[in-house]
């Protein structure tokens, strides 16, 4: 029972419950939240990934490690501009679901910008 | 079991309830929380991989800008908390769900079994040409110099998003400034935060960049330390952000790509390939490309923080 | 010497996780907002203070040192805000915030 394994079973089970969590939430934030602990459970797999490359006196293989930071960045962006488009999506809208694709509601799908 | 192995398990166990709770929260609170704490406990398990400077970015970024982000957000959006959890799914969707993410997860749990050993690695190739780099930590060298490539496409995502939130802005105040002014007692032990914490902040996130040639760290660390500490003094009231038609904040955010992109086109030009550094310049070269981007990097997460634009330019 | 050094550090380090878990039961225990900001910020700060003074020996130089210390004071002054800040709230919106 090494760390690697840990992290590894680790990984995998937020990979699990972060796309549980996708699926079925009905909050906007919640969805958001899923989707990052699914994002660290890829990074962590990555990592148990990248630690069992360690050679040459390094920790890690280091382009491994280089690819996660990486990755960690891109996706706290793709938070941000998704936090923001539910913000606007509830500005305009005042609700925090998309409507139905049948047109229920007077109000689906026309939002102008004022 | 040695003590590092039992050190390991409790750090798993504690993690596993945390992760949990973000997805079984009942309020978007209470699981923007959890997910803080997890990402900091995570950053623990990130050391004992072995990767420091993974540890500082996913405390930095993951847990601690998008934990800010979140908040915010999660404050803004309360009023349709309930109007959204009433739209709970069926119980048949659920148990899809549960079904398809328990397959997912003991997949990757099993392939993880079948991993070539010994391990493919590059880092004997990164050691080998660690030297002509000039810098000491094998991470910076790949970011900086290796796959430098990759890090110019990640400045340029970064900008990107930053568009992208830029654009959501209403007609009216197209062009504004970003989020809600914030104001704080004047007196407050908030304002008072404010004006101690961010020279130290600014300090140590130079010398996270800084000392990221030979240690753990980095730019990106660096350039979130100094991203938080400006968003610090925005929720103080202190200051606030720019316009965004503004023509210094544009060339500011300009100028990492571009300074990146010189010293590429100079490789072109002077050496063999795009982004190709010459051997004694290398070190040089990295410093260069690294202020400008904790320049760019530092103002484009906070701004991304920030929000989409609500108040026009001229208040 | 270095035997005394060790035993320094495991004393120090063990009274500063006790800290941390008083704090803890405190958090868990106490029945209002106030009561538990008291027993988190004073265990906490003494506790983290007792792990930093017994990690000192083993820093790397008087950098090191530094750095630790820097470590406990920023941790001080950020807890110290943040627990008035959430007193204040909870003085101005009641109890239940």
């Amino acid at each position: 029972m090494n760390p690697l394994t840990v992290a590894g079973l680790w990984g995998a089970a937020a990979v699990g419950l972060g796309l549980y969590g996708m699926i079925v939430s009905p909050q906007p934030l919640r969805r958001i939240l899923a989707f990052d602990l699914l994002g660290s459970g890829v990074f962590l797999l990555l990592g148990v990934v990248a630690r069992r490359g360690a050679a040459a006196g390094f920790g890690g293989d280091p382009v491994g490690q280089a690819l996660i930071i990486t990755g960690v960045v891109v996706a706290f962006a793709a938070t941000a501009l998704t936090s923001a488009l539910w913000l606007r999506l509830f500005q305009e809208t005042g609700s925090a679901t998309l409507p139905d694709a049948e047109g229920t509601g007077a109000d689906a799908g026309a939002v102008d910008s004022r | 079991m040695t003590t590092w192995e039992s050190f390991d398990i409790v750090l798993a166990v504690l993690v596993l309830p945390l992760a949990f709770w973000t997805i079984a929260a009942r309020e978007t609170f209470v699981a923007v929380v959890s997910y803080v704490a997890y990402g900091l406990l995570l950053a623990l398990v990130w050391v004992r991989l072995g990767a420091p400077d993974v540890a500082l970015a996913v405390a930095a970024i993951g847990s601690g800008l998008s934990g800010v982000l979140l908040l915010g957000t999660a404050a803004r959006l309360r009023d349709v908390e309930e109007q959204a959890a009433a739209a709970r799914p069926s119980l048949l969707l659920r148990v899809i769900a549960a079904v398809l993410s328990v397959t997912v997860a003991a997949g990757l749990a099993v392939a993880l079994q079948f991993l070539p050993d010994p391990a493919p690695t590059l880092a004997p190739v990164a050691a080998r040409n660690l030297a002509a780099t000039g810098v000491g930590n094998p991470v910076t060298a790949v970011l900086m110099a290796f796959r430098a490539m990759d890090t110019l496409l990640e400045k340029v995502v970064l900008m990107l998003a930053l568009v992208g939130v830029w654009s959501l802005a209403p007609d009216r105040v197209w062009g504004g400034r970003q989020g809600p002014r914030h104001q704080a007692d004047p007196q407050g032990m908030l304002v008072f935060l404010a004006r101690l914490l961010p020279p130290v902040g600014v300090v140590v996130g130079v010398y996270l960049l800084w000392v990221s040639a030979d240690e753990p760290g980095g730019a990106f660390q660096g350039s979130t330390i100094l991203a938080a500490m400006w968003l610090l003094a925005m929720l103080a009231g202190l200051t606030d952000t720019p316009p965004v038609s503004s023509r210094r904040l544009r060339l500011a955010l300009i100028a990492g790509p571009a300074v990146f992109l010189l010293v590429g086109l100079g490789g072109l030009w002077l050496g063999d390939s795009f982004l190709s550094y010459p051997a004694a310049w290398a070190k040089t070269l990295i410093v260069v490309i690294e202020i400008g981007m904790l320049l760019t990097v530092g103002l484009t997460l906070a701004l991304l923080v920030a929000g989409p634009p609500e108040r026009s330019a001229r208040q | 010497m270095s035997a005394a050094v060790d035993l320094f550090t495991i004393v120090a380090v063990s009274a500063g996780v006790f800290f941390f878990l008083a704090g803890t039961v405190g958090l868990l225990r106490f029945p209002d907002t106030l009561t538990r900001l008291h027993a988190l910020t004073k265990a906490d700060n003494l506790g983290l203070g007792l792990v930093v003074l017994g990690l000192l020996p083993r820093a790397a130089g008087p950098v090191g040192v530094l750095k630790l210390v820097c470590v406990w004071l920023l941790v001080l002054l950020g807890s110290a805000a943040v627990s008035q800040l959430i007193a204040r709230a909870v003085r101005n919106e009641g109890p239940g915030a």
